[in-house]
């Protein structure tokens, strides 16, 4: 059913704004996600994380390089490239459930399916009984949930998320976490996702992405294969410890650049 | 925190109070401006040919009433008004939207609108007159002049405060940027759009009432008008009271209208 894609980044920079106030966000990045791998990007605050994103969203124009997907480079954004957003984005006026069908019925699907896909994803997101309330009615963290289950129920081949968990407890976001890695176990879609949360990245990922502080460009990338699912003590394993301990480090010694 | 009379937890800064209380300080404060009017009118503090007595605008109203020449007259300005007011909205509230999504469109009307924007709608009702005549479609041709420009800035405003995340997560699930308007910005902008209807319709009376004092042959200006002329004061307080009253319908409508089709925003 669903298909994946891969994405190449390749020298890309782009920078915001024109004339003398201009911020260069990104400077010559490049890095590949393969077809069905999940990949984190961490880095320092402001180093272009959600930049990046936008620009393989199709949000924003790339200043200069090349970004393709699936071989295409980007003409603009599309519902094959879905995007969870670090800031709140349901559409207020309509319901939990309408926003979740919201793309399907652009994609034109009939109500019957229309609800099967929502009745699936909502439950997944665990929010099935709040199908009728509007957003202004959730808490932050379930608006996040429902944005999540928003882009999952639109079957993208790339899954883009900016900081998804940011905002849930520690209990909430572990369920996010094993539903994440679900979805993306059943649908193989590829995933670009951006946390602060190192020890996250290393549960979800297959290679994680260190990037520099700003303009970001990648420091380091590291391959986890730590076998999955990656449950129970696993944040306790000496070689879990210390490959969080080596991207402290690299985003440490990236603070001392700055002094 | 532990506050038990209801006057000092109506002294909290936001916090919602009850129905009876909200009703009892409105009616408080109507009473009391009734009382002031009863008391300068009766006491012979004003003459009643300035101020005339509650019960006597109220005796008039019921003439006028009887008579038709009260609804004639309201019939005529509340034609006036929503003929105006409809053919203003119709025209600003898709042309906001579209002017402050798209800049070229803001950058071609921008100047011209900031322009007319500042020019006070009396100074047009001569050129008005001449040009049109003295008529409903005069009336109608002052209302749209004095709400279109200030709608049309303001709703643009609305659009342009549109959330950019809002519109980039509607293109990420496949909404067409040529359709953006219509599926995006129109229902971010209900609420406020619906605000900003209910306060023009306030100045459109405003308009109306310049154009029916200048070059009118009825409606409740005209009817001040001439009250004015045979010093009857109790007539010109009857028409301001039907504009008020007027105004408040429209107000309460606009209200409903807000609760009924934009429920989300409470
Ligand atoms: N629309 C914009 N206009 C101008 N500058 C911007 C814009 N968006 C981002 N920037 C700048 O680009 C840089 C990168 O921003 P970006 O949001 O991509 O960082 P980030 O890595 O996602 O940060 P965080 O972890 O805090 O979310 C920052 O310095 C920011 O100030
Ligand atoms: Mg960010």
């Amino acid at each position: 059913m669903t298909s994946s894609a891969d994405i190449t980044i390749t020298d890309v920079s782009l920078r915001y704004g024109s004339g003398t106030k201009t911020v260069l966000a990104l400077d010559g990045i490049s890095l590949d996600v393969k077809p069905n791998e999940f990949a984190v990007i961490v880095g320092p605050s402001g180093c272009g994380k959600s930049s990046l994103l936008y620009l393989i969203a199709g949000l924003e124009d790339l200043t200069g390089g090349q970004i393709t997907v699936d071989g295409h480079s980007i003409q603009g954004p599309g519902p094959d490239r879905g995007m969870v957003f670090q800031s709140y984005t349901l559409f207020p006026w309509l319901t939990v459930a309408q926003n979740v069908e919201y793309g399907p019925r652009r994609r034109g699907l009939g109500e019957a399916e229309r609800k099967t896909l929502v009745d699936h994803y909502l439950a997944e997101v665990g929010l099935a009984t709040f199908r009728d309330h509007y957003p202004a009615q959730l808490s932050g963290g379930m608006k996040q949930r429902v944005a999540i289950a928003r882009a999952l129920a639109n079957d993208p081949a790339v899954l883009l998320m900016d900081e998804p968990f940011g905002a849930l407890d520690s209990q909430t976001r572990h369920t996010m976490q094993r539903l994440l890695l679900r979805v993306w176990d059943h649908s193989h879609k590829t995933v670009l996702f951006v946390t602060h949360d190192i020890e996250e990245a290393i549960l979800l990922a297959d290679r994680v992405f260190v990037m520099s502080g700003r303009p970001g460009q990648i420091r380091k990338v590291l391959t986890v294969d730590f076998p999955r699912p990656r449950v129970g003590d696993i944040v306790l394993d000496p070689a879990f410890i210390a490959m969080k301990r080596e991207i402290m480090g690299l985003l440490r010694s990236d603070d001392d650049d700055d002094h | 925190m532990t506050d038990k009379s209801p006057l000092s937890a109506a002294l909290v800064p936001y916090r919602p109070i009850s129905t009876g209380l909200s009703v009892a300080l409105g009616a408080l404060v109507w009473a009391l401006v009734l009382g002031g009017w009863m008391y300068l009118a009766n006491g012979n503090h004003v003459p009643s040919m300035f101020l005339p007595d509650p019960g006597k605008v109220l005796a008039t109203a019921g003439k006028l009433a009887m008579d038709g020449s009260l609804w004639d007259n309201t019939i005529a300005s509340a034609q006036v008004v929503l003929i105006g007011f409809i053919a203003s909205s119709v025209v600003a509230v898709p042309l906001g939207l579209y002017m402050g999504t798209y800049k070229a469109v803001q950058a071609a009307l921008d100047p011209l609108v900031n322009f007319i924007r500042y020019l006070p709608v009396t100074s047009f009702v001569p050129l008005f007159i001449l040009w049109i005549g003295i008529g409903l479609s005069e009336r109608v041709a002052v209302i749209i002049f004095g709400t279109f420009f200030q709608q049309l800035v303001m709703i643009a405003d609305a659009a342009r405060s549109v959330p950019r995340d809002l519109v980039n997560a509607a293109y990420t699930l496949g909404t067409k940027r040529s359709t953006t308007v219509r599926h995006i910005v129109f229902p971010a902008t209900l609420p406020a759009v619906l605000d900003i209807l209910r306060v023009t319709v306030g100045w459109a009376w405003t308009y109306l009432v310049v154009a029916e004092l200048v070059a009118a042959k009825s409606g409740l200006g005209y009817m001040s008008l001439k009250a004015m002329r045979g010093f009857q004061v109790d007539i010109i307080f009857l028409a301001i009271a039907m504009i008020g009253i007027l105004g408040l319908i429209t107000d309460q409508g606009f209200r409903l209208l807000r609760r009924v089709i934009a429920p989300w925003a409470a």
